[in-house]
């Protein structure tokens, strides 16, 4: 009872603070149906959230006859399907080739997008109003509007079949990695720049000194939307990488042709939804607060 | 206010002849600027190269015929003239994504805000909650769809099958015409996570003073909301409506792994074609009709065509959220 005091206590606080203190058994009645009713719905939201998952999971381990009866729940946990799923297909591959173009983008990214940034927000120049604009234009517009003469392009340069065509770009800046960047550089106050700049120090020692270890989070959570994007991208490979080729596909196209080309049953296929949903779950967990500070700062601030 | 013109604040007075201090700054002013160019000159590199060239291009492609085989021949508005009176398949598929444009964007939108607004209490199991409903939109999408074509199959999903025990006979989900859409559109909500986080921010920042004001003047509860809450939360609407009417304009992965998966035909390969918009085409969305006539087909200046009509849909948006740049990018404040 003392704990739900204490909630009821700060679910009232601030709104109440400085108000005339109404009768306090009407205040305390309301508040404890509220809390009951939002809790309530909460909780059946949740289930209905994670729900997907279990059954997911469920599915994973049983055994193909049981995933095509209407049991719900594994008579026999049939873990071997997951051992399975990478006998069916080129799993290791898939994921290498994933990891290789996640973490090629995001590296190249960061080398050409972290100063790009800084310049737009911490230096005045010709131009940076232009460039800015320019950014966000490419950043909003659909990728189909420019991928014809894109994969012209790459087609010309004889790299399509691979995975070239989708990493390379990133060593010449993102668009949305640039503009995220330099929302969260704008929070970092002038005064540190400039005093480091009245000590002598050059742009890119300001950039090193001052401003990367103090944009740690945003940095991290810039590079974690690119290295997730990249990842979970289906259109790029899709449109690069070699139909007859799977053994150059990233998992997100692999997957995608699974059920049907490398296995009909149900139980298989959900194993290797697991299999590519648990890296993100556990990745989250260590990562929590920047990527809810990032995604905040792409709507909110600024 | 653009930073075309302001290197040096207006007010600034000029100092008189060869006062030595600001000769040195505005030296150092101009090395600054060429510092600056040189730290930006990558990312312009690459708009000119990855942006601004294939935009041209693409204009001029959608006036020609080009199979990436021969070079481009020039045949006028015929592209546009097949666009707008003959391709059998454009009309639906604008009519499907149209139709992605207007139940998805604001569904997501409303469920994220109540959602949100059911976690703005600071409670002890707020974070947890948090982390149930933002986690899905992590998840790849991929991955997503295949789960939920799994939960909603006809035959023995646990879905129809929950839904049998209430006595409901389920519909056919990813293998009807008529609830494709809306199928897609449930796991459109499941993976609202990053509009939620967004809302709950910004009803997190509304300042607490306001409520505090509006309570001593005696203001009711939905007086509040209507007067305080919202107008604090429309730089974040606005926000979410256009990011999400441009993801819309483009939704291509989701229905594609769908139909795929559905109709049982793999997707990339021999069924690229065949396979996109099952059942019926109901789910055949504009751009996958750009990408089948432009790399199934290789009628490029065709889909250079329909590119050049899906810029112009999407740079009226764009046009409209640059006009609330100050609710956005902040250059404003």
């Amino acid at each position: 009872m003392t704990q739900l005091g204490a909630t009821l206590d700060v679910a009232v606080g601030p709104g109440a603070a400085g108000t005339p203190q109404p009768p306090a058994s009407h205040r305390r009645r309301q508040p404890v149906l509220l809390w009951v009713a939002e809790h309530v719905v909460l909780v059946a939201l949740a289930v209905l959230f994670v729900a997907p998952v279990v059954f997911v999971f469920l599915t994973s381990v049983m055994n193909n006859d049981q995933a095509l009866t209407s049991s719900l729940w594994p008579d026999h946990w049939a873990w071997s399907n997951y051992a399975h799923v990478f006998q069916v297909a080129p799993l290791a591959a898939w994921f290498g080739n994933s990891a290789l173009y996640a973490v090629l983008a995001t590296a190249f990214m960061l080398v050409s997008s972290v100063p790009a940034a800084y310049a737009l927000a911490k230096i005045e120049f010709r131009g940076s109003g232009l460039l800015f604009t320019a950014i966000i234009v490419a950043m909003l517009l659909p990728p189909q509007v420019v991928s014809i003469p894109q994969y012209v392009m790459w087609t010309k340069l004889d790299l399509t079949g691979t995975l070239w065509p989708l990493i390379l770009p990133n060593l010449l800046g993102d668009a949305f990695s640039i503009f995220l960047l330099r929302q969260f550089f704008l929070t970092i106050p002038n005064e540190y720049t400039e005093a480091a700049r009245i000590d002598g120090a050059g742009e890119l020692r300001v950039i090193w000194k001052v401003v990367l270890p103090m944009a740690k989070p945003g940095i991290a959570a810039t590079a974690m939307f690119l290295f997730f994007h990249s990842w979970n991208d289906y259109y790029g490979p899709l449109l690069y990488t070699s139909e007859a080729d799977p053994d150059h596909w990233p998992v997100a196209l692999g997957m995608a042709t699974f059920k049907g080309a490398h296995s009909v049953d149900w139980s298989t296929t959900m194993a290797l939804t697991m299999l590519v949903m648990v890296p993100v779950v556990v990745l989250f967990f260590f990562a929590q607060r920047a990527f809810v500070e990032g995604v905040t700062l792409t709507g909110v601030k600024g | 206010m653009t930073a075309l013109s302001d290197t040096r604040p207006a007010g600034v007075p000029r100092t008189p002849v060869g006062a030595p201090a600001p000769r040195r700054r505005s030296g150092l002013r101009r090395h600054r600027q060429r510092v600056a160019l040189l730290l930006v000159t990558p990312a312009l590199l690459g708009l000119l190269i990855f942006f601004v060239y294939p935009l041209i291009a693409t204009v001029f492609y959608s006036f020609t015929h080009y199979d990436l085989v021969s070079s481009p021949r020039w045949v006028g508005l015929a592209n546009y003239k097949y666009l707008f009176t003959q391709d059998p398949n454009v009309v639906q598929a604008a009519r499907n994504t149209l139709w992605f444009v207007v139940f998805m964007v604001p569904i997501r939108i409303l469920c994220a805000a109540a959602v949100a607004a059911l976690l703005t209490r600071p409670r002890r199991s707020t974070g947890v909650f948090r982390t149930v409903f933002y986690l899905p939109a992590l998840v790849p999408p991929v991955a997503s769809v295949l789960a939920f074509v799994y939960l909603f199959n006809p035959g023995l999903g646990p879905v129809n099958r929950v839904l049998k025990v209430f006595g409901i006979e389920g519909p056919l989900w990813f293998n009807d015409p008529h609830w494709a859409k809306p199928s897609l559109l449930l796991l459109a909500i499941w993976m609202m996570g990053d509009v939620m986080i967004i809302i709950l921010a910004a009803l997190l920042d509304v300042p607490r003073d306001q409520y505090e004001a509006a309570s001593i003047d005696g203001a009711k509860g939905y007086q509040k909301a209507w007067y305080i809450t919202v107008p604090n939360l429309r730089p974040v609407i606005v926000f979410s409506v256009v990011t999400g009417v441009i993801a819309a304009l483009q939704y291509f992965t989701e229905a594609a792994v769908a139909a795929g998966v559905a109709s049982g035909k793999a997707l990339v390969g021999e069924g690229t074609g065949s396979g996109l918009g099952y059942p019926e085409g109901s789910t055949l969305t504009y751009p996958q009709w750009l990408y089948v006539e432009g790399f199934s087909n290789y009628a490029l200046g065709y889909a250079s065509a329909l590119a050049v009509v899906l810029f112009v849909v999407a740079a009226a948006f764009v046009v409209f959220l640059l006009r609330r740049t100050k609710s956005f990018t902040g250059s404003g404040s």
